[in-house]
């Protein structure tokens, strides 16, 4: 059974998001599958904020996609508020989509170029917000102006007669507009300036005050994970290495993938040096053909027989606290 | 104004005055507006900016890749002594691949999403390289294996949208570097990487600087990837270079407001979490109408009545250059910050508690 257990899921009834054992697999060639995503499990709070961060390609724009149904996960169980999604049929996830929205990977093409700003902005709104032509834009303008586009513009312009960033932040105002209880946000910043991206943090930090709102933010930016999330998940070749509140996670990392990827991240000053050895060493290994036992085995500097033969489960480190590793850098709680 | 860049007979590439406006009924969007850097052989040239300031269209018009039809350009670009200004796009086609090549912002702007990613390396590879489709295929193999795909030969059957968003930035990276061209624009080549394989991919282009001389115009808004990458560092507002130094005086000493205020947006690892971040109060001004005087001065915090009404000319002192009035760390400065202060500006608010909380310095 592939699966990193589910020891981290809290028992609480107050969840906006429970995913248990999700399982994403898509075809390759001849009868080979991309375990996109083995059977990973997390919850999230209502008014909760979860930081997603992992390698390149190890599953995080798939989770969140399984979340919406896009498509259906090959396993698993995923609850929105209690309700199992996975169960529902086309039409009935389509009027879901009200409570929960997501922000695509990559903003300028996910922006229908034939469109206006202000149409597409507007779109979500035709099918289930209010019809009347002048309140609909009075929404969708005060909402551009909160990202920082000016609403007159988006009257006539398209999407090509914007920046990276300012179609980023369409993006956000697109699935702001139904105001959502969910938002999963996949790499929500990655096109704008640190002072643009601190106000859109800040309004989300406002919108998660004021009515709120859950997320799932996924991101590479390390620092902005810790600042926007309360809890962070940090996922591996498709399995869940750790989870943690995120004050404590970068305190104290315990698995040595989460330890490499704060060992990489760039600090903004010329005289700080990242030790190449330690990022450099090992396979990169296939998510077709993936390692036995612990995922992260082929570049660890722990790995011994056993995290090659028997795969890791979560366990807890200290409260809130779990990873899956058994040679874990922080001593577990006994 | 004033050309910062002293002409060096090494440089491989020069950009004098380059203005590129949109014309949009009767304005025009002065997306560029009166740009002059150069680039030397093997040195990476960062620029960093607020979004929309014009960093991708600035890399686009040297190139001489369109913009869009309602676009005009001026000023002059010479590559390796040859005037590019004024050439027919099939000319400046010739220098695309081998000579210059570009990492565009969203991969998907130049992938074709319907073309398998083998297909598109190949067709690539063959339209520059004297190769057999065989030896095509096994070099886009191997610059698959360099930026670190899983399974490259698994992968050349993938349409892009099979691939993880940053996979497909990879591939553009590849592409890009399939020809070893000379000088390399790299927009935001790596928000889709985590980390890890972020500090591998510019390990990769750093290797490439080295053997073969590549120069590099790296556009990025993280400001740790700018102070480990590049030699040199320009700032850019409003269409505008306002701030231009070596990486190394940047970071020891900025003296325009926007950089310095650029930085204090930055969010710490070491800060806990939903600690509030600082952004820079109020919007950038429309490029359509821009204001008379300094483009910066609604949110600046040093603002004093001349920044209003006079543009300010771009400085160089000691090959540091900046367009400031009040240049950060000038006497007058400090006493045009306090007096906005004490009058309770509101753009001056972010500087006053740093101030506070720094004990006194403006860190
Ligand atoms: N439609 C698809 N068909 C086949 N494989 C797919 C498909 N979508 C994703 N994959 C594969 O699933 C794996 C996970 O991709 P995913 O996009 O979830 O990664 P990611 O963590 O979001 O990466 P990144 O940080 O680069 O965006 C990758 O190996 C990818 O190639
Ligand atoms: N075809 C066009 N017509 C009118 N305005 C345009 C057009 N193309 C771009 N612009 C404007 O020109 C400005 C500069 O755009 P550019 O893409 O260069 O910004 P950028 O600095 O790369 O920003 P980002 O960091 O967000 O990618 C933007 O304000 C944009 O809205
Ligand atoms: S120690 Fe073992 S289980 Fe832990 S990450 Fe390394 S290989 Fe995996
Ligand atoms: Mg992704
Ligand atoms: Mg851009």
């Amino acid at each position: 059974m592939a699966g990193s257990g589910t020891a981290h899921l809290r028992d609480e009834d107050d969840m906006m998001i429970r995913v248990e054992n999700l399982t994403v697999q898509f075809p390759a060639k001849g009868s080979n599958v991309v375990h996109a995503v083995s059977g990973i499990s997390f919850d999230v709070r209502c008014g909760e904020t979860l930081g997603l961060v992992g390698e390149s390609g190890c599953g995080k724009s798939t989770t969140g996609k399984a979340l919406l149904q896009l498509p259906p996960p090959t396993g698993g169980s995923v609850q929105l508020d209690g309700e199992e999604l996975t169960q529902l049929s086309r039409p009935e996830m389509t009027a879901r989509r009200t409570d929960i929205q997501m922000i695509f990977q990559d903003p300028i093409s996910s922006l229908n170029p034939r469109r206006t700003i202000g149409k597409i902005v507007a779109e979500p709104l035709d099918v289930w917000g209010p019809t009347a032509r002048d309140e609909q834009w009075a929404l969708v303008a005060s909402i551009l102006d909160a990202v920082g586009i000016d609403p007159e513009d988006a009257k006539y312009k398209r999407p090509h007669e914007y920046s990276g960033g300012q179609c980023q932040r369409i993006s956000i105002a697109r699935a702001l507009v139904m105001e959502p209880k969910v938002i999963i946000c996949d790499e929500p910043v990655s096109a704008l300036d640190v002072s643009v991206q601190a106000q859109i943090l800040n309004m989300l930090e406002d919108l998660k005050a004021k009515h709120g709102l859950t997320l799932v933010f996924i991101a590479h930016d390390l620092a902005v994970v810790k600042n926007i999330s309360d809890r962070v998940a940090v996922m591996y070749l498709g399995k869940m290495c750790e989870i943690s509140d995120s004050d404590d996670l970068y305190a104290k990392p315990a698995h040595p993938y989460t330890q490499l990827l704060m060992d990489s991240h760039p600090e903004p000053n010329p005289d700080a040096v990242i030790d190449d050895t330690v990022i450099l060493g090992g396979e990169i290994p296939s998510p077709i053909f993936p390692p036995s036992g612990c995922r992260f085995r082929t570049r660890c500097e722990s790995a011994d027989d056993r995290c090659a033969n028997e795969e890791p489960k979560m366990s807890m480190i200290s409260d809130g606290h779990y990873v899956a590793c058994h040679h874990p850098l922080v001593e577990p709680v006994s | 104004m004033s050309s910062s860049a002293a002409s060096d007979s090494r440089a491989l590439l020069s950009v004098r005055e380059l203005r590129t406006h949109f014309n949009v009924g009767d304005h025009a969007v002065k997306a560029v507006d009166g740009v002059s850097f150069d680039v030397q052989e093997g040195k990476t040239l960062g620029i960093v900016g607020e979004s929309g300031c014009g960093k991708t269209v600035l890399s686009r018009s040297i190139m001489g890749i369109t913009t869009a039809s309602n676009a005009s350009t001026s000023g002059s670009v010479t590559y390796c002594g040859t005037e590019l200004a004024g050439k027919s796009k099939r000319e400046l086609r010739k220098f695309w691949g081998e000579e210059m090549a570009m990492v565009f912002q969203d991969p998907m702007t130049s992938l074709n999403p319907v073309v398998r990613i083998g297909r598109q390396l190949t067709e690539h590879l063959r339209a520059h390289k004297d190769l057999s489709k065989s030896e095509a295929n096994d070099l886009a193999v191997q610059l698959l294996t360099w930026v670190r795909i899983p399974e490259p030969k698994e992968r050349l059957s993938n349409f892009p949208h099979q691939m993880s968003g940053g996979m497909r930035q990879r591939v553009c990276i590849a592409i890009a570097l399939a020809c070893s061209p000379n000088l390399l624009f790299a927009d935001e080549p790596t928000t889709a990487l985590d980390v890890t394989v972020q500090h591998q991919i510019l390990n990769l282009l750093a290797q490439q600087q080295q053997e073969r001389q590549m120069g590099m115009v790296l556009v990025t808004h993280d400001l740790g990837v700018v102070a480990t990458r590049t030699d040199d560092i320009a700032v850019m507002y409003a269409g505008k270079f306002v701030e231009k130094a070596s990486t190394s005086a940047l970071f020891s000493g900025m003296r325009h407001p926007y950089t310095q205020s650029l930085f204090w947006s930055i969010p710490k690892t070491s800060e806990p979490k939903h600690t509030r971040l600082s952004a820079i109060v109020g919007r950038p001004p429309n490029l359509a109408a821009l204001p008379p005087g300094c483009s910066f001065a609604d949110r600046c915090p040093y603002v004093q009545p001349i920044c209003r009404e006079v543009e300010p000319e771009l400085q160089t002192i000691d090959s540091h250059s900046f367009a400031c009035h009040l240049p950060v760390g000038s006497s007058d400065a400090e006493a045009a910050l306090s007096a906005n202060i004490s009058a309770g500006l509101p753009q001056s608010k972010g500087a006053a508690a740093r101030r506070e909380a720094h004990q006194g310095t403006l860190t």
